[in-house]
């Protein structure tokens, strides 16, 4: 008979005690790699293996064998608790195992998700009149149930003082000698069951316990509810985690959750537009901001994708070197993501040494394990030039309808798609030779080979993670098409080389080298970055991304880092959106259609009130549309009048009523459910953003507002102030609670607009060690604390500006050619047409333009350092076309910029 | 999709296999339906596995249970894993998780518990019924031992009842041609 019990298996104390209770002695073998017969079900955990070959595995099963070889046949009653346990009493352990060991809840609010079982516990052991659950003996019951509920109690005063004979029946099981020497492994035990719960998070519980997604906090509020906010409140700041205190540089820490954050690359000569930022980079930044909040060890980590075709285009067209022009445009990237606030641990590039080296490894370790296939590919030559040509460096006549001037990729007439061998007449874009097709040899990764690999570690990374439904959605359509072998090579010279000869004067292809930047970026950030990407055991991956981007990172980047096998770190949670329109259109560069990251700072608006619009707006589950109108309102309405009211009122409160310090709180009913109400609404938040459904958890934040300003108008503390000693109580304890729950919305706002959370933490003087984000309402301003002063948070949005806005990213009359052209370093900006009338669209338009063109060189000089001289005439050009532009627009030039006043 | 057959139900045709005069009135409780038996002596008996034993006790058919202690044990184990593995409401995941279990298990077993046909195999088999009724020919394929499993507990007299009968084709439906 051998025992095997790995560490951390949740059902290792029943089994144990009951092994002490045997017959015979059972010496378990503690750990270890799996031997022996495979036991059920995958994966391998705790089993029995008896001396005629059969498996247990279940450990209910393994202790009724142990008390079957005493002699104790199970009887309805036992064979009852038995599956009780399996049934109900096991999932809800799990569950609160989950929250106070990995979610590091408190100990009460864990078992809330118990309660109901430890009252039928409770009731059972009452009427029965037995000191046991099956009777007055210690019974397989017993030892089943006890060894559930032991890692949660651990010891019976933690029971809730109501359920006496329960709190008898477990000290007296505690002490009987089994259980206490399977007891005594705990500790250890705890620890491994924590890893073990972080990587296998139990399905959430039942409704019963806490409100589903569906279940809107509008519910009816139960005694529970209130009794549980006010025993929060009343814990104060020792209620909330204390502040997450990161080593530099981040690395995983055993026994806590490491929580690995990626955003997709943008491409480096792509100016990003807000459909870019709230796709991967802002979405990743809210969750990471959110996860930090949460004292999860937390990395993050993006950069600009720079090899590839269309950077050596761009490079050409613009006389530079592809590395002058990356250089160029990463400062552009960085500059932008700042001004946004994004908090990146490391925000780097793909074209580094250490990229070449991980990407040559990953594809040696494929080579040598026969995941690559060799083929030839026809592709156009241009002899003169020297080299391959990509389909976007040919032109020629269209196969199809005779336009003489298609592109390699696309007629621009006819609009079908063209392979670059099939044109007519095909020209070298550079050299205006004629290109031959020419064989060239290519590597492909081989995905057939690899597809089971990668379903069995679907199935569990599935089973595990939270996936949004559009990236299970593109990855099974992925898998049902089957897969086929992938061109990882590519004929050109701006890109990671390939280390194999016969191949030397080839790059990777993009798709194969741009994921590997998550890896080389974090390995410039650290040299041990293979701690954050060797080691699945310990780091749940995040990667957040739009929806076209899934594939790669389902499918192809998983067969890589699969078929490597050097144990990578593989994503746990995809993250990918929908699209973000604009204005019911698309958002396009070309046409000069929509906002961009490099103009959004330029329209005046904070970057907090783009955030949170942003965010208000994320294309969660279905597409979305980006609206001035809805922008205006939802700053006037949200923003203005719901949020900044309240938290307005509640310190303007505080400093006029009571000489700016938080007022004696006598907590009525009335005020109690507004605790809970607020409770609720925080669970649900936090419930929300574990699953990174964002959008909705903000709806949360704004509900808590909302309801506060309802208090506050239904008890009228400027009125009551003026009244009787009763009445002035009354609205110090409404200032003091309002104020209170300002200061929590604080917290909770800090994952979407990082700039008020801090101001009003400013303002509030809220200790940093109170900041923390608790999982309920809890006073952490106790009456006595002195608040600063108190300022609104944000200004009012007018049509006017508005629309002014509305028209000038409209687009529609630039011409193509104009805003093709990238903003040339030196040229002067061209003179503003004069004789325009003011208020002129297309005058406007035209000065828009070169505001933003200007814009543009005036970063890139700060960013490349330029000496000041140079940076201060280029200054001074921009004000006068801003100066022009406001002319035009026939407002006042010194019009406000609507900056938050601090 | 075929609809489960759910605790009362289940309960009813194991008791007309049993031979049992019948007439128990089951409740449910809870939102997973847990079957509840009311006895005239005591608080009555809850959950599907509590209630098929105590049948098969009071039927004298305690062989069902297993002989040995190794047999109950492993008895034991197949009923939790019939309740907390394979209910009603379970995932395209869970299922083919457990048809993928129970494939690797029954490899070299005619019965779940080895060589002997007990309480496992029948409510196994009730559990699994509206799943193997919606398989197609290849998933059958897919999962051969458990389609061998199934037929031939589908034969055991007096398990299908009115069930409607699984159809396993023995030799392949489409040769060469396709």
């Amino acid at each position: 008979m051998r025992l095997r019990v790995p560490p951390g298996a949740p059902a290792a104390l029943k089994v144990l005690a009951a092994a002490g209770a045997a017959p015979e002695p059972v010496r378990p073998h503690l750990g270890g790699p799996a031997e022996g017969p495979r036991a059920l079900p995958s994966p391998p955990g705790l089993q029995l293996e008896l001396d005629n070959g059969t498996v247990l595995f279940s450990a209910n099963a393994i202790c009724q064998y142990f008390y079957l070889c005493r002699g104790e046949e199970p009887t309805d009653l036992t064979t009852q608790w038995l599956e009780w346990e399996a049934t109900e009493l096991q999932p809800a352990v799990a569950a609160a195992l989950y929250l106070r060991l990995v979610q590091g809840r408190a100990g009460p609010d864990a078992l809330a998700v118990l309660k109901h079982l430890l009252t039928h516990l409770e009731q059972h052991l009452a009427r029965s009149g037995t000191s046991h659950l099956a009777g007055d003996a210690v019974s397989v019951a017993d030892v089943v149930v006890w060894g559930s509920l032991f890692p949660v109690l651990q010891d019976e005063t933690s029971l809730p003082s109501e359920l006496q004979v329960l709190r008898s029946w477990f000290r007296a099981m505690s002490l009987w000698e089994p259980c206490r020497d399977a007891a005594a492994l705990l500790p250890e035990a705890l620890r491994e069951l924590r890893t073990h719960l972080a990587q296998h998070p139990p399905p959430l519980p039942g409704p019963r316990h806490e409100p589903q997604d569906e279940e809107s906090p509008e519910r009816a509020l139960t005694d529970d509810d209130i009794a549980a906010a006010v025993d929060t409140w009343a814990r104060g700041p020792a209620a909330l985690p204390p502040p997450w205190q990161p080593q530099t540089p981040v690395l995983p820490v055993e026994g806590e959750r490491n929580v690995l954050i990626t955003s997709a690359l943008p491409y480096v000569n792509n100016v990003p537009h807000l459909g870019n930022i709230i796709g991967c980079v802002l979405s990743a930044d809210t969750f990471a901001r959110y996860s930090r909040l949460r004292g999860w060890n937390t990395l993050f980590v993006c950069g600009t994708d720079e090899y590839g075709t269309a950077t050596e285009t761009r490079a050409l067209e613009e006389g530079l070197s592809p590395r002058e022009l990356c250089d160029r445009y990463h400062a552009l990237h960085a500059d932008i993501y700042s001004w946004f606030r994004i908090s990146f641990d490391t925000f780097g590039r793909t074209t580094t040494p250490q990229q070449t080296r991980i990407a040559q490894d990953i594809f040696q370790r494929l080579l040598a394990r026969g995941f690559l296939l060799q083929d030839t590919l026809e592709q156009l030559r241009c002899e003169s030039c020297g080299r391959y040509l990509a389909d976007r460096f040919v032109e020629g006549t269209c196969p199809f309808c005779n336009y003489a001037e298609a592109r390699g990729d696309q007629c621009d007439k006819c609009g079908k798609l063209i392979n670059a061998v099939e044109l007519k007449n095909p020209q070298c874009k550079l050299c205006r030779g004629t290109p031959v097709v020419t064989p060239t040899q290519h590597l492909f990764l081989d995905l057939p080979k690899l597809e089971g690999r990668l379903e069995a570690w679907l199935e569990r990374t599935w089973a595990a993670g939270d996936w949004t439904p559009n990236a299970r959605h593109i990855t099974r359509t992925w898998l049902r098409d089957g897969l086929k072998p992938r061109c990882i090579t590519r004929d050109l010279t701006w890109g990671t080389p390939v280390p194999l000869d016969g191949f030397r004067d080839k790059v990777f292809y993009v798709w194969f080298d741009a994921p590997i930047g998550y890896l080389s970026i974090t390995a410039n950030y650290t040299d041990q970055w293979e701690r954050w990407w060797k080691n699945p055991q310990q780091v749940e991956l995040y990667n957040f991304m739009a929806k076209d981007n899934v594939p790669f990172h389902s499918v192809v980047f998983p067969c890589s880092l699969l078929g490597a096998e050097d144990n990578y770190t593989l994503v746990n949670h995809l993250i990918a959106t929908e699209y973000l329109n604009y204005e019911d259109g698309k958002f396009s560069k070309s046409r000069g259609v929509g906002v961009f990251g490099d103009m959004a700072k330029d329209t005046g608006i904070p970057a907090d009130v783009w955030r949170f619009y942003l965010l208000y707006l994320r294309p969660e589950g279905q597409d979305s549309a980006f609206s001035w109108a809805d922008l205006l309102l939802k700053n006037n309405s949200e923003l203005l009048n719901n949020l900044g009211n309240f938290i307005n009122r509640a310190g303007m409160f505080v400093c006029k009523f009571f000489a700016g310090v938080v007022p004696d709180m006598v907590l009525t009913a009335e005020d109690q459910r507004l605790l809970a109400r607020v409770t609720l609404e925080m669970r649900q938040y936090h419930q929300l953003m574990e699953k990174v459904r964002i959008r909705d958890a903000l709806r949360c934040v704004l509900s808590i507002s909302r309801h506060g300003n309802q208090y506050i108008q239904v008890n009228e503390p400027w009125k009551r102030i003026k009244g009787d000693e009763k009445d002035r109580q009354r609205a110090g304890t409404v200032t003091g609670v309002a104020v209170n729950v300002a200061a929590a919305l604080a917290a909770l706002l800090q994952p979407f607009v990082p700039g008020v959370s801090a101001a009003i933490q400013g303002q509030l003087l809220i200790p940093p060690e109170r900041c923390g984000l608790g999982m309920g309402l809890t006073c952490t301003l106790p009456a006595g604390h002195r608040v600063g002063t108190v300022s609104p948070l944000f200004q009012k949005l007018e049509p006017e500006q508005v629309e002014a806005l509305r028209q000038r990213f409209a687009g529609g009359q630039v011409s193509g050619t104009q805003a093709k052209q990238p903003p040339p370093a030196s040229a002067p900006p061209p003179a503003p047409n004069a004789a325009a009338a003011p208020g002129d669209p297309k005058l406007i338009q035209e000065l828009t333009e070169q505001v933003a063109k200007q814009g543009n060189l005036v970063r890139q000089l700060k960013a490349a350092q330029a000496e000041k001289a140079q940076v201060d005439a280029q200054v001074a050009k921009l004000l006068e076309l801003k100066q022009q532009l406001a002319l035009a627009e026939g407002r006042s030039p010194e019009v406000p910029k609507g900056k938050r006043k601090k | 999709m075929a609809a489960a057959v759910r605790g009362a139900e289940e309960l009813e045709l194991l008791e007309r296999l049993l031979g049992l005069p019948g007439g128990n009135k089951y409740g449910v409780q809870g939102e997973r339906k847990v079957p509840v038996l009311q006895t005239n002596n005591g608080p009555g008996l809850t959950g599907l596995v509590t209630i098929a034993a105590h049948l098969v006790r009071r039927a004298r058919k305690e062989q069902l249970l297993g002989s040995s202690a190794e047999e109950k044990a492993v008895v034991q184990q197949w009923l939790e894993y019939r309740v907390t593995r394979v209910n009603g409401g379970s995932s395209k995941e869970d299922t083919r998780t457990v048809l993928k279990d129970l494939n690797m298990h029954l490899e070299d077993k005619v019965y779940l518990a080895g060589n002997i046909f007990t309480l496992a195999d029948i409510l196994m088999y009730y559990g699994l019924h509206h799943i193997m009724v919606d398989l197609t020919v290849q998933e059958k394929e897919k999962y051969l031992n458990v389609s061998r499993w199934f037929n031939h507990i589908q034969h055991y007299p007096g398990v299908r009842q009115h069930l409607s009968d699984v159809v396993f084709i023995k030799n392949r439906l489409y040769t060469n041609a396709h």
